[in-house]
């Protein structure tokens, strides 16, 4: 009983970010959709959705500031509130890369494909499922889980260094091709960045539940 | 860094364990007189205890037998009617006097009782005669209670006094921030909250005036026979004390001595009941 | 557990806008100051003796709301605490000029019934002050002052208060037993349903858990958080903390270089401890006072 009021307003806090990363985690579905089928309104929808993305988290953001600075949260309080500060601001980036695959869908205006989209939805699905893991990671306080959610990033990485390899032989054969080929890499590369951004959750997942600060896996792509 | 001397060290505890010695043999000093008195009471007084002592009237010299029934009565009659005027006016001068200490008459309500309970309490006594017994034109109960509420008054007035200042101004606080008033609050909330000190203050009075045989002679006077007249002359066991004491009869003088140890022992079994229903309400209370 | 794919319905957009609109109406919809003023404090002075304690106080306490004092030790807080139900009176030799308004009416003037006043404005203390008497009778004894006397109003009266006091369920089967009997956090707890008992419709709290320990002042925290809504809470409190956790408004007080207390800066608490707009109130809260 004693915290009952603090425990409610922590409670309302993680209700928004898990509303915060529902949204997130749609958009990176609605980019790719957007992309495969050339679906400007949904890009421009995107476009207009980060904007609200970033007011929600800065309500986040700002909610977190005045429990910190009104409860003196301490121990596990504290470490929950930084990772629900820390957790909204990747949310916030990974829409932010949604976003770009909505700019590439308007840049590319009519101009065809390079190449049917295999891989790329492939990596978008990586993405939305390691991210809806990484929030229920986040909501049971599991490590183990935020921890196996974070290793699947290499399957993220492969997956860019043969989108990387293919469209490179695409380019090399006919260097015309090469803007094309470029906007199918700018989006695999943000797509490959969500999976680093959802690393991070999983790292926030790690240091919540445990107190520990520990870095997974830091493959680079190429 | 400071060295430890260990001379120093012993010499502090030498000192230490005097001291100590000194406090034993003061507190010591101070008890064989009360011991003294109850175990030589008890052993002249004690040898000519009976039921008879309790329940019958006095008998002339000579006679075997015989109490002091009327003096007991009579004591209680007189202390009664003491208690009876010094307890509410001590208490709710008290009250007045711990409310508005700084006032005119809070001021002189304490000086006043000051020099009042340095008074001697023969001259109580000749003041009552004086202002009740001489226009009256005989002795009588009602005098002696007189008297002895004089005596009383300034004990009670003071130990109620300094109990209700004890009294945490936290508490008060507490009633007057409900909207009561503050009669109402040290009638209900400070007297209660004080109640263990006053009793024993007004203790502390009855075991004083139990004990006076000055007074009574200039107003209870003394009477050999049962009597509950308020009006009319009355045994005191204090008087029948002194009568008995100064008589140059050798039974009369083993009397006195069982007078004396009946007093003392009532006036101890008074105070020993009034300690335990404290007691009981403090702990009814949960002040302990 | 929450499932996040299943939330994710394909209407996002849609939800995002209400989100975002939600957050629209909080703006404009302050829940925090969306309250009238209870009790307003308007250029008050107070002397004791020839010294000056509070020199020119303003301050608005908004209904329903919980407002905190805050301020160094010997600043006033107490003083201005105490004179919001006219405690002061008790002191001699004292001395007050400005106005308090209670719902508008000024309780600083001479026709005021005092004793009306603290009905209205009740208080609690910083040391918990039971009464020597009977739970029961310590939650009865302001119902009693005011004339209830039927055994069953004061029955019901009781259990009313002590469970506003979220102490119902600890007490209900030792209700004769002596309130002296009960822990520090208890009593206090009893002493405020001792105020609530009286209905009245500000309550004042001095430094209410600085005698308790962390629990004990959680849970007079957490009851003040249920209190409020219902009645306005004044507190005064060392803890700025307590404060900041407790409090929908504060007022830091400061005092003067003739050491009279006056209000440096009064706001919304997680504004005032978040982002004061006064030096001196960044200072005080930051510990770099002085």
């Amino acid at each position: 009983m004693p915290r009952d009021t603090f425990e409610k307003q922590v409670n309302d806090l993680k209700k928004s970010l898990l509303d915060l990363g529902a949204l997130a985690t749609q958009t990176i579905a609605d980019g790719v959709d957007a992309l495969k089928t050339r679906d400007r309104v949904m890009a421009q929808s995107l476009i207009e959705r980060d904007a609200e993305i970033n007011r929600l988290r800065y309500d986040i953001e700002e909610r977190s500031y005045e429990l910190i600075a009104t409860q003196q949260p301490l121990a596990s309080d504290l470490r929950e509130i930084i990772a629900v500060l820390l957790v909204a601001i990747e949310l916030e980036r990974i829409a932010d890369h949604s976003k770009n695959l909505g700019e590439i869908v308007l840049h590319m205006g009519d101009e065809p494909l390079l190449k049917p989209l295999i891989d790329i939805p492939r990596m978008a699905q990586i993405c939305e499922s390691m991210l809806s893991q990484s929030l229920d990671a986040f909501v049971r306080n599991d490590p183990a889980l935020g921890r196996a959610v974070a290793q699947r990033d290499d399957e993220l990485d492969e997956l860019y260094k043969q989108i990387f390899r293919e469209l490179m032989t695409f380019v090399m054969e006919d260097p015309r091709t090469v803007t094309r080929a470029l906007n199918l890499l700018f989006a695999a590369h943000n797509l490959e960045r969500i999976g680093d951004r959802i690393t991070n959750i999983g790292e926030r997942v790690i240091y919540a539940a445990t107190g520990r600060l520990e870095e997974i896996n830091v493959q680079t792509a190429p | 860094m400071i060295t430890l001397n260990q001379a120093h060290f012993r010499r502090r505890k030498i000192v230490n364990a005097v001291m100590l010695a000194l406090c034993g043999v003061a507190t010591l000093l101070a008890i064989i007189p009360l011991v003294w008195i109850l175990v030589y009471v008890t052993q002249e007084g004690g040898r000519f205890l009976s039921v008879q002592f309790f329940t019958d009237l006095p008998t002339p010299v000579g006679v075997a037998g015989g109490g002091v029934l009327n003096a007991i009565v009579g004591s209680g009659i007189v202390i009664g009617i003491a208690c009876l005027i010094a307890i509410p006016i001590g208490i709710i001068a008290a009250m007045y006097a711990a409310e508005h200490p700084n006032t005119p008459l809070g001021i002189a309500v304490r000086f006043g009782t000051d020099v009042l309970s340095g008074v001697p309490s023969i001259v109580m006594g000749i003041f009552a005669y004086t202002v009740i017994v001489l226009p009256q034109k005989h002795f009588s109960a009602w005098s002696g209670g007189f008297a002895l509420a004089i005596i009383m008054t300034p004990i009670i007035l003071r130990t109620t006094e300094e109990m209700l200042k004890l009294v945490p101004r936290n508490l008060r606080e507490g009633s007057l921030a409900l909207g009561a008033s503050e009669w109402k609050t040290t009638l209900q909330v400070t007297l209660p909250a004080a109640i263990n000190g006053v009793v024993t203050g007004i203790m502390l009075g009855v075991a004083r005036v139990a004990g006076e045989a000055a007074p009574m002679i200039f107003t209870a006077f003394g009477n050999p026979f049962l009597s509950a007249e308020l009006d009319q002359p009355i045994a005191t066991l204090p008087h029948t004390i002194y009568v008995y004491a100064i008589s140059p009869y050798k039974d009369w003088h083993d009397k006195a001595w069982t007078t004396a140890f009946v007093l003392i022992a009532l006036v101890l079994g008074l105070n020993i009941a009034a300690r335990v229903f404290t007691a009981w309400r403090l702990k009814k209370m949960g002040w302990r | 557990m929450l499932n996040i794919q299943a939330t994710a319905a394909r209407d996002a957009p849609q939800r995002v806008k209400a989100f975002v609109r939600a957050l629209d109406d909080n703006a404009h919809l302050d829940e925090t100051t969306a309250s009238a003023l209870k009790m307003r404090v308007r250029a008050l002075d107070f002397y004791y003796g020839a010294f000056r304690a509070l020199a020119g106080i303003n301050l608005d306490i908004f209904e329903h709301r919980i407002t905190a004092l805050i301020g160094p030790s010997g600043c006033g807080k107490s003083t201005l605490l105490r004179s919001l139900n006219r405690m002061n009176d008790l002191v001699p030799r004292t001395r007050v000029s400005g106005e308090i308004l209670l719902d508008g009416e000024n309780i600083l003037a001479a026709n005021v019934d005092v004793v009306n006043i603290r009905r209205r404005v009740g208080m609690v203390f910083q040391r918990p002050n039971p009464f020597p008497k009977s739970i029961f009778d310590n939650v009865a004894y302001g119902p009693r002052l005011l004339g209830v006397t039927n055994r069953q109003d004061l029955d019901e009266i009781v259990e009313r208060s002590l469970r506003a006091a979220a102490l119902w369920d600890e007490v209900k089967d030792k209700l004769n037993e002596s309130g002296l009997a009960l822990s520090g956090g208890q009593q206090q707890r009893l002493c405020i349903a001792r105020a609530a008992a009286i209905e009245p419709e500000v309550i004042l709290m001095d430094e209410p858990a600085s005698a308790l320990d962390p629990i004990s002042t959680y849970k007079i925290e957490e009851l003040m958080q249920q209190l409020r809504g219902q009645y306005t809470i004044v507190i005064v409190t060392h803890n700025m903390q307590q404060a900041a956790r407790a409090s929908d408004f504060t007022a830091f007080m400061n005092m003067t270089p003739e050491r009279a207390g006056r209000i440096v800066e009064f706001g919304v608490t997680r504004e005032l401890f978040t982002n004061p707009r006064q030096k001196e109130t960044e200072d005080y809260i930051t510990g770099r006072f002085g």
